[in-house]
């Protein structure tokens, strides 16, 4: 039993780190129908943004919620900045290009952000530092669940519920879903659509690298490469609730991870991204639309 | 109030409007009639700023809004009602109407004519919290207008607002269309297929053809036109 729990924990928290990243995924193709291949750089980016932060606020002897806090605030705008840009670079003069031109547009950004990283920073992997304290409360379940699962439940709880509020009652939040239901009415209106998607690419990216973050400070390393990985799992978890959901995306992700967890748990741990990939083959030959996507209608 | 000077429209090579001069003066409802393709609805767009005009000037009160995005010219106070109606279809009806107050600031303005609206169609009070998708075609058009009365236009533009609708649900809108006009003193451009009803509730109209204004008048004249009433009024 105590075996089960260990697992379902490892699971939600794999899960919630995979909704960060898959939201932002949805909300770009909920509002201009872009995968953009390039999200899971943002993740890497927020990590290493993470680490050199900490870094540098570790120097000065802050104390560590507080670099937690400053760490994730710092990271957050950084790689929203960096999102911002991509979008404006890549995506934009595109915007009315056959579909395939800003795909493969997305492509080339991410491999190009990897391979900048790599020359700026370093080819290797280097260590994170911890930036989640150990809670005492939680020493008699160390088996079961870490200081470091439960941080990355609560903090991302706490960032989808503030998304969720964001995106149903502000004004901002409705022109964003106005936008993604009907671009050319949204304009009519007097919604600067430019910058309804700017800001979603900044949102998406900022909870991207919020993601990064706690991973790489539950994990302990990073490297330039952490992005592609993460990215096509959290990709898979987007289109297993169903692209451009965002319900669809934290419950996809949540399904992914405890999949994950489960099966390399009670199965086999050599297949644990053939059981992630098995599952998206399975939801597309079964529900094509994910679990919360509407029926597939080609974006125009 | 606006006035359109030779404006030559296109989609990429294919031009869709040549030298289309119109006016429209305050207070007035205008409407433009011709066939499917003759270009009322890129006229209208153009107008809005979504498809802005490769030839020619476009004044509003005077000013040039030319090439304008359309934020801005919502700001000034011009707003559409596209073709189709254009609800949002998961948003409800009161953010609907919220999206038609996006760029107001003055909140308690913005409640008191909403309140306005509800009273003037109750059937989407009673909806308000229900998706605009969920809305049948008549009570999608009403919010539809309401949503861009929202935005407290001084030129209310209206692209087929009768179609698609069963013709008693057809005359309650015109009805409401004069009021709108009358009691709110809103200067409207209607764009309409059924150019019988647009002439009946219009001051002066203009007759597009094939991306050309073949002829204007006042809307009584038209209405006797023999021309007008083979080729558009059906007698
Ligand atoms: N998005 C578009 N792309 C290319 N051509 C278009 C587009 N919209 C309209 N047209 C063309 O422009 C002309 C005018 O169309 P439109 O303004 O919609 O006419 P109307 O509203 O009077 O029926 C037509 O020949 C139509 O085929
Ligand atoms: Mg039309």
């Amino acid at each position: 039993m105590e075996y089960f729990f260990e697992l379902l924990f490892s699971g939600l928290t794999r899960g919630s780190i995979y909704a960060l990243i898959a939201l932002g995924y949805t909300m770009v193709y909920g509002i201009i129908g872009l995968i953009n291949f390039a999200h899971g750089e943002m993740y890497m980016i927020g990590a290493f943004t993470a680490l050199i932060v900490s870094s540098v606020l570790t120097i000065y002897g802050l104390p560590l919620p507080a670099i937690l806090v400053l760490t994730a605030l710092a990271a957050a705008v950084w790689a929203g900045a960096y999102g911002f840009t991509v979008e404006r670079l890549a995506y934009r003069p595109l915007r009315n290009a056959p579909r395939l031109a800003p795909l493969i547009s997305a492509i080339g950004m991410s491999i190009f952000l990897q391979n900048y990283v790599l020359l700026a920073q370093t080819p290797d992997f280097v260590p994170f530092p911890t930036l989640i304290p150990e809670f005492a409360f939680l020493e008699p379940y160390g088996g079961i669940v870490g200081s470091s699962d439960l941080v990355i439940l609560a903090v991302s709880t706490l960032v989808m519920a503030a998304l969720t509020l964001l995106i149903k009652y502000t004004r901002i939040g409705k022109a964003m879903r106005a936008t993604a239901q009907d671009q050319k009415m949204a304009l009519l209106v007097g919604i600067n659509v430019d910058r309804i998607i700017s800001l979603t690419f900044v949102v998406g990216s900022a909870l991207a690298a919020i993601g990064g973050l706690l991973i790489a400070s539950h994990i302990g390393q990073i490297n330039f490469a952490i992005g592609f990985l993460a990215g096509i799992k959290a990709f898979t978890a987007a289109v297993l609730g169903g692209i451009g959901s965002i319900p669809g995306a934290v419950l996809g992700s949540f399904v992914l991870g405890l999949t994950e967890a489960f099966a390399t748990g009670y199965v086999s741990s050599d297949y644990e991204d053939v059981f992630a990939f098995s599952l998206l083959v399975l939801i597309l030959i079964f529900r094509p639309a994910g679990l919360l996507g509407k029926a597939a209608v080609e974006k125009v | 109030m606006l006035e359109l000077r030779a404006i030559d429209a296109a989609y990429g090579h294919i031009q869709a409007l040549r030298q289309v001069s119109l006016r429209v003066d305050r207070g007035e409802i205008v409407t433009l009639i011709g066939a499917n393709g003759a270009g009322k609805t890129t006229t209208l767009m153009a107008i809005s700023g979504l498809v802005p005009p490769c030839r020619g000037e476009i004044l509003f009160e005077g000013r040039p809004v030319g090439g304008l995005p359309p934020e801005a010219l919502v700001r000034l106070g011009i707003c559409q009602v596209p073709e189709g109606r254009h609800v949002f279809p998961d948003l409800t009806v009161a953010e609907n109407l919220d999206m038609g107050a996006f760029l107001r600031r003055d909140r308690r303005q913005v409640a008191a004519d909403r309140e306005h609206l509800y009273n003037l169609f109750p059937v989407l009070k009673q909806r308000r919290h229900q998706p605009g998708g969920t809305l049948s075609g008549g009570e999608q058009q009403m919010l539809a207008i309401s949503r861009a009365l929202m935005t407290r236009p001084r030129l209310l533009l209206l692209d087929e607002p009768s179609m698609g609708l069963a013709p008693l649900m057809t005359r309650h809108l015109f009805e409401i269309i004069i009021k709108i006009n009358k009691e709110q003193q809103r200067t409207i451009l209607l764009v309409e297929q059924n150019a019988n009803l647009a002439l009946q509730v219009a001051d002066r109209g203009y007759v597009l053809e094939n991306g050309r204004i073949v002829m204007h008048d006042t809307a009584a004249a038209l209405r006797r036109n023999p021309d007008i009433q083979k080729a558009y009024l059906g007698i």
